[in-house]
């Protein structure tokens, strides 16, 4: 107890802060030098990337300007003209057809394409997934290339396959299977096809990865409890990888639902997707304030797949954690 | 009755990974996602303007492409704004990483990673809207008309990108490295100039790649946001679809292929390098 | 006040981490004094603080309260890289972009160490490490042992008054182990440094230290050399923790300084050794280890039943049950080509050799 009494009150002053203190203060430095580290990171998206949707947020709230922008009159009707429309002569509302099938078509299109994505990649993924381990990678890399390339690279590659006179076309004349050219480009088909090759990448990483992590003596085991191929896949593997699935469902989902780029070029100006309803909005039609409504609008949608995504699989991890 | 057993029927050993179809389903998915891409390259060097039937081989069209001034002035505007863009993501992301990774859970951690993340999860339609009329106000008030605001615009989506493989590598790191450097006497700073950034330097430059090449992919946002006069090779690119197909655009999105299939090489060689 | 021969002292040290409800104690109230050039282990399960506590000295942790001396001054408040001690990790930690000398010169060329004094002392460092001529190699060339070598040269290069070691051995096989456990000890005598090494290995503690400290709960238990720590444990857990060990409960009937006389549930009355605490006669624990007692066809002090035998190759170990149900175990060495002197099943009367009945505090 003497020595105890001796030390901290003499010989050592820099100790006079107690143990509590130290650490406390400790503490308070390394908070502060984290978020001066994290702050320019913050501060560009922040400004950049959330302010912006703020700005359109109040926007949809406004009423058009006289030639493009808004002016400063409150009302409801860009997010009424979402799905409605005013008759020209009576003023009365009906649904505006137009915006209701565009809606439709993106929804199913984005659904089409998921599924689609989800058929081919998780063969892929399971396949890469029992690769020796230096292939895996190379496969993986093969795989997710093309997700790095310019998208509308990618786009313009898929015009000339299906284009009336492209590569599909051309085969099929030239094997007589058919006369004259199937019509593929601009149309659904096409959009979906093009929206399937571009986001494909997407569907096989995360399966890849959770497949990655499968114990295949689960597998064993499964045979060994006398489950055939197709009821270990169904029993085992799939409940096993799900995670993986409903991560790749939603990462192909959300930029399908939104794209612009490939119905623009695929679609051919009449099978519009939400994308280019809303940039029509900032262009030709110059209604800033119904561009707005929409947007918001499909960024509901994809937050809504997000809370099913985070639901589903962050609650799993937690689980099992 | 024969007095042996009989032989065995002819078998194969018993493949627990293998799943009937999915090889040749695998196969498919490379053939499909490739063959459109060395198609398309094929036809780049096609002596006709067709893209259908090739004549004879040539480097004519890459030779328009390169005389073609509005073909360089777009290349040199994309080259210059992804340069900048990655710079600053990249050091943002650097940044970021460095407060995110080398520190138990902080409060306030969840938000850090949904800000950082959030120009991933929204439509990019969405984003490149919202900023075209956010830099219009701003543009509108101060009157200030600057290559700037597409470099900002791009910066914020090369975030997330940069700062993916940043984290990934940081977190590979084991702490333990900076605890020896400090055992061993060095100061933080020392300890992070000479252990720590030596250590995620590979994550760093892993970072750059990504953002570089994600911003020369970029169409919407420099579709949107782009000043007057300001047309990068993309936005020139879709301006040439429109009016019919020719090699030229073949020749131009070879190239563009080629550029980033060095560059995503690249990045796979730094990620995936250490790891067996 | 400062005693020359002492290392490291630490006060009353608690480390509490986490807040609120989640609050671990990884310490609580451990005083401790390391002596200069001894080889001092900590020794416990995972869990106990031993690692926390390192971890204070190293300064890598701040104590919530409570002191830590240096060779007699306060350290608490200095930053790990300007405290004179060193620490060899347990995955060893070479920095991976850099080669063996430059790992282990890092530490000298911080403190501002000239180049060409550098490139002396790390090959004198390798010498001593027997890694001569390896200086030049990438540390992932290097082997399970050569990389641990490197470890110990590049924590020693700096010349710290004290060394801390952190399983160091862990990630070694056996063979390894047994052979680094040897190559630390002459380390340890041709540095003359201070050594607290953190193990949970008791075995490894008994052959290289010279006082162990066990803990257990972020308390220390007992600290005395290996051979008291062995044959005089004075808790219930230090006696489980290390070594297989009887426990039986007994009456203390005569007190005489350490040493005393209790009655054991037979009946006999034996001497025994006493911990070096205040006792009342009463009921006890004692611990008898299984190679300090001998199995006799005649009554012996205790009497029991035999379960099982199973054959070691160097000695038998006969599980019994006491007449009062208590296990026990016995394990005699084997001479060869004798048959097991008893079966399963067989009556057994149990002998103690001399001076090994202690009696346990609680």
């Amino acid at each position: 107890m003497a020595i105890g009494e001796t030390t901290a009150t003499g010989s050592v002053p820099t100790t006079q802060m107690s143990g509590r203190e130290a650490t406390a203060a400790a503490e308070r430095r390394s908070v502060r030098k984290r978020w001066l580290l994290v702050s320019p990171a913050l501060a560009i998206i922040g400004l950049v990337g959330i302010m912006p949707l703020a700005i359109i947020a109040v926007y949809s709230f406004l009423s058009p300007g006289p030639y493009a922008g808004i002016s400063w009159d409150p009302t409801l009707e860009a997010w009424l003209n979402v799905f409605m429309e005013r008759d020209i002569f009576d003023e009365t509302l009906g649904i505006n057809y137009a915006h209701a099938s565009i809606v439709t078509r993106s929804f199913v299109l984005a659904f089409v394409t998921m599924i689609l994505a989800l058929i081919v990649g998780f063969p892929t993924a399971y396949f890469i997934a029992t690769r020796p381990d230096k292939q895996r990678y190379l496969w993986l890399f093969i795989i997710s290339l093309p997700f790095w390339s310019n998208l509308l690279v990618r786009t313009f590659a898929m015009m000339l396959v299906l284009r009336d006179n492209g590569y599909i076309n051309s085969s099929l004349i030239y094997l007589n299977v058919i006369e004259k050219p199937l019509e593929i480009i601009f149309t659904n088909t096409a959009v979906g096809i093009g929206l399937t090759y571009a986001y494909l990448p997407l569907m096989v990483m995360p399966l890849y990865a959770s497949m990655e992590k499968l114990d295949f003596r689960l597998i064993e085991a499964g045979y060994d409890l006398y489950g055939n191929r197709w009821k270990v896949l169904w029993r085992i593997v799939i409940p096993l990888v799900r995670p993986g699935i409903i991560a790749g469902c939603i990462l192909v989902f959300i930029p399908a639902i939104g794209a612009y780029v490939t119905p623009k070029l695929l679609g051919g100006g009449k099978n519009l997707m939400v994308g280019n309803l809303i940039a029509n909005q900032f262009g030709t039609s110059r209604d800033w304030p119904l561009g707005s409504a929409i947007s918001l609008f499909l960024m509901l949608m994809v937050m809504v797949a997000l809370i099913i995504y985070v639901r589903n699989v962050i609650s799993e991890a937690d689980k099992n954690a | 009755m024969p007095d042996t057993v009989a032989l065995p029927p002819r078998s194969r050993p018993f493949d627990v990974r293998y799943m009937p179809g999915f090889t040749s389903m695998a196969w498919l998915c490379l053939i499909g996602l490739y063959a459109p891409l060395l198609i398309m390259a094929f036809f780049s060097f096609n002596e006709s303007r067709s893209v259908t039937t090739f004549t004879d081989f040539s480097f004519r069209w890459y030779q328009i492409a390169a005389d073609n001034a509005g073909v360089k002035d777009a290349t040199i505007l994309s080259l210059k704004l992804a340069a900048l863009s990655t710079v600053f993501a990249t050091i943002a992301a650097t940044m970021a990483g460095l407060a995110t990774t080398r520190t138990r859970s902080f409060k306030g951690q969840a938000f850090v990673f949904a800000v950082i993340n959030q120009p991933l999860m929204i439509p990019e339609i969405v984003t490149a809207v919202g900023t075209l009329t956010f830099f219009g106000i701003i543009k509108q008030v101060t009157g200030i008309q600057s290559f700037g605001f597409l470099v900002l615009a791009h910066t914020v989506f090369c975030i997330p990108f940069a700062y993916m493989p940043i984290r990934a590598r940081l977190e590979d790191m084991d702490l333990t490295f900076e605890h020896v450097a400090a055992d061993l006497y060095a100061s933080p700073w020392k300890a992070f100039r000479y252990v720590t950034f030596p250590m995620m330097l590979p994550g760093i430059i892993a970072g750059a790649m990504l953002a570089f090449v994600i911003s020369l992919d970029d169409v919407i946002i420099s579709l949107l946001v782009a000043g007057a006069g300001e047309t990068t090779l993309p936005v020139w690119m879709i301006g040439q679809l429109r009016r019919g197909l020719t090699p030229e655009v073949n020749a131009i999105s070879t190239v563009l292929l080629g550029v980033t299939i060095i560059f995503v090489s690249f990045f796979f060689f730094l990620t995936f390098r250490k790891r067996k | 006040m400062s005693n020359p021969a002492v290392a490291v002292e630490a006060q009353g040290v608690t480390k509490i981490f986490g807040s609120g409800e989640e609050q671990v104690r990884a310490l609580d109230n451990v005083s401790v004094t390391i002596r200069e050039n001894e080889f001092f282990t900590l020794l416990g399960p995972s869990g106990c603080g031993k690692t926390t506590l390192l971890r204070l000295i190293a300064g890598f942790e701040h104590p919530t309260d409570g002191h830590i001396l240096l060779h007699g001054e306060h350290i608490a408040h200095l930053p790990p890289f300007q405290r004179p001690v060193n620490t060899v990790f347990q995955n060893y930690a070479l920095f991976p972009h850099m080669t063996v000398a430059d790992n282990i010169g890092f530490g000298l060329e911080m403190q501002g160490m000239p180049k060409q004094d550098v490139a002396r002392v790390v090959d004198e460092m390798l010498t001593l490490v027997r890694m001569e001529n390896l200086g030049r190699r990438r540390t992932s060339q290097l082997s399970g042992g050569q990389q641990q070598r490197v470890a110990l040269a590049r924590a020693l290069a700096p010349k710290p008054k004290v060394l801390l070691l952190d399983e160091p051995l862990s990630a070694l096989d056996l063979k390894l182990r047994k052979e680094m456990q040897i190559e630390l000890k002459r380390l340890q005598n041709e540095t003359g440094i201070t050594f607290v090494f953190v193990t949970h290995d008791q075995e490894e503690a008994l052959t290289m230290s010279d006082r162990v400290a066990v803990m257990n709960a972020g308390n220390i238990l007992q600290i005395g050399a290996p051979r008291t720590i062995y044959d005089h444990p004075s808790e219930r857990f230090v006696a489980h923790f290390i070594g297989e060990t009887n426990f039986v409960e007994a009456e203390l009937i005569e007190i005489d300084g350490r040493n005393g006389r209790v009655q054991l549930p037979s009946g006999a009355e034996v001497p025994a050794s006493l911990p070096d605490v205040d006792l009342s006669p009463g009921k006890v624990t004692v611990v008898i280890r299984p190679e300090h007692v001998d199995l006799v066809p005649d009554a012996g002090v205790l009497q029991g039943t035999i379960d099982n035998v199973v054959y070691f190759g160097t000695d038998t170990h006969y599980h019994l049950h006491l007449d009062d149900g208590t296990p026990f175990v016995a394990r005699l060495q084997n001479q060869r080509d004798s048959a097991a002197a008893f079966t399963e099943g067989d009556k057994a009367g149990i002998t103690v050799k001399d001076n090994a009945i202690q009696v346990l505090v609680d």
